[in-house]
């Protein structure tokens, strides 16, 4: 009790009016920790705060620029293969022509080496035939005359008689195939 | 025994005893020095306030003195109360431009005042250190003399004036009227506010805790025991109210703290 009242004493009487010692140790602790905070510390953290939205920053710039990167490729290949198909069709459609081309030669020279064959067949057979009458009119000649020689037992000296005999059996049989072939 | 020491339950005093109640009162706000050199009497708030420039600066010190890019658990601590002071007071006061330079000096003020609160509800320290109305005064001062040099900056001599004094002509008549209640208001009444807002709050909370804490002590006799036990119940919720007190009381003065330099780096109307 006593301690109370010796206390009571010092009681300054009025609570509002500040102590001048504690003023200035207050404003000494809040100055060291605004000089700490202000000069090392809160740069510090200032200083890693920008780093890490650079950093972030960066992050972002980079996977935009992979994306656009990506997008870039992607857009270049479908070209490629748009280029590609492109090409595909063009050159089937080089391939097609140049087929339907070539098929159309080979049907034209087809048909010429057939018509030549067929020319060429055409002329030989008349040449055989030719050759043919020939030596059949040669043959048949010779044969008549012997033969008539023979039947009627006569010498026909007389050569043109003879050939105008021979000549004129063969028009009578030559116009007597004729006309044969022309009933035909 | 010297009187910071002395402890509600170290006396025999109780209720039904043919004792009276040792009520708490303006003399729990006086201590002893602890020790004296050359005059100068140190005592328990002088060594509180100190201890708590220890704690902010050892707090961010720790969290942010080997800073990284990746935060550990305790620099992710510190940057969430930095951000908060930052964006929630500084930037939403005076804009990011503007606020950048009073970041640091706002976050100082925030953790400095609200560790000096604290120490209210911290066993045996128990005393918050801005219940001595020298420690708010201090601050208000420099937030005073900072609002007073940015204005007269910003604005010069004329301007300066017509801003403290909320000059306009448009007023009429009663221009002469509103000079002068600006005036007070801003020059006088203004940083006393500031200061004693921050100082009652805490007195009145430390008186809080310190009466129902001797009552508690005092009632704890036959059957005071209900009443005593009651009373703790008290003491403990108003420790908890205290918590959030300490931390709003802290808020405030720095929100305060930044609209005072918002005003003064205002145009005034």
């Amino acid at each position: 009790m006593n301690a109370l009242v010796t206390m009571a004493a010092e009681v300054p009487e009025n609570p509002l009016i500040p102590p001048i010692p504690e003023l200035v140790i207050g404003l000494i602790a809040f100055f060291i920790v605004f000089g700490i905070l202000a000069k090392k510390l809160l740069p510090n953290i200032n200083k890693v705060l920008d780093e890490r939205r650079k950093l972030i920053e960066g992050r972002m710039e980079e996977a935009e620029s992979l994306q656009a990167e990506a997008q870039q490729v992607l857009a270049d290949y479908r070209a490629q293969l748009a280029d590609a198909r492109h090409e595909a069709a063009r050159l089937r459609q080089e391939a097609q022509e140049q087929g339907a081309t070539l098929i159309a030669e080979m049907r034209t020279e087809g048909q010429r080496q057939r018509e030549e064959i067929i020319a060429a067949g055409h002329a030989q057979i008349e040449a055989d035939r030719k050759a043919a009458a020939q030596a059949l009119r040669r043959d048949v000649g010779t044969l008549a005359v012997e033969l008539s020689g023979k039947i009627v037992g006569e010498s026909l000296e007389d050569v043109s008689r003879q050939s105008r005999t021979v000549d004129r059996f063969l028009d009578e049989l030559e116009a007597g195939a004729t006309k044969a072939e022309a009933g035909r | 025994m010297s009187a910071e020491t002395m402890l509600a339950f170290e006396t025999d005093c109780h209720i039904f005893s043919g004792c009276g109640f040792d009520a708490p009162g303006l003399h729990n706000f006086v201590f002893r020095p602890l020790f004296t050199i050359n005059g100068f009497e140190f005592n328990k708030p002088m060594l509180l306030a100190l201890l708590s420039t220890v704690v902010v600066v050892g707090f961010f010190w720790a969290a942010f003195g080997k800073a990284k890019v990746v935060p550990g658990k305790l620099q992710m601590i510190g940057e969430a109360g930095y951000d908060f002071v930052r964006r929630g007071l500084v930037y939403d006061a005076l804009g990011k431009r503007e606020g950048d330079k009073y970041v640091p000096f706002m976050v100082s003020l925030f953790f400095f005042v609200w560790i000096m609160n604290l120490w209210s509800i911290i066993p045996v320290a128990a005393f918050p250190v801005t219940s001595v109305i020298a420690f708010p005064v201090g601050l208000a001062a420099i937030v005073y003399i900072l609002w007073v040099y940015l204005t007269f900056k910003k604005h010069g001599f004329v301007g300066a004036l017509k801003n403290i004094t909320g000059y306009d002509k448009s007023l009429g008549w009663v221009l002469p009227l509103i000079v002068v209640i600006e005036f007070l208001s801003n020059m006088i009444i203004r940083p006393f506010t500031h200061a004693v807002r921050l100082f009652a709050n805490m007195f009145a909370g430390h008186l809080l805790i310190l009466m129902f804490t001797i009552a508690s002590w005092y009632l704890l006799n036959g059957v005071g025991v209900v009443y005593a036990g009651a009373s703790f119940l008290m003491t403990l919720a108003m420790t908890a109210f205290e918590l959030f007190i300490q931390a709003v009381q802290a808020y405030v003065f720095v929100l305060l703290a930044c609209n005072y330099v918002q005003g003064a780096l205002a145009e005034h109307h």
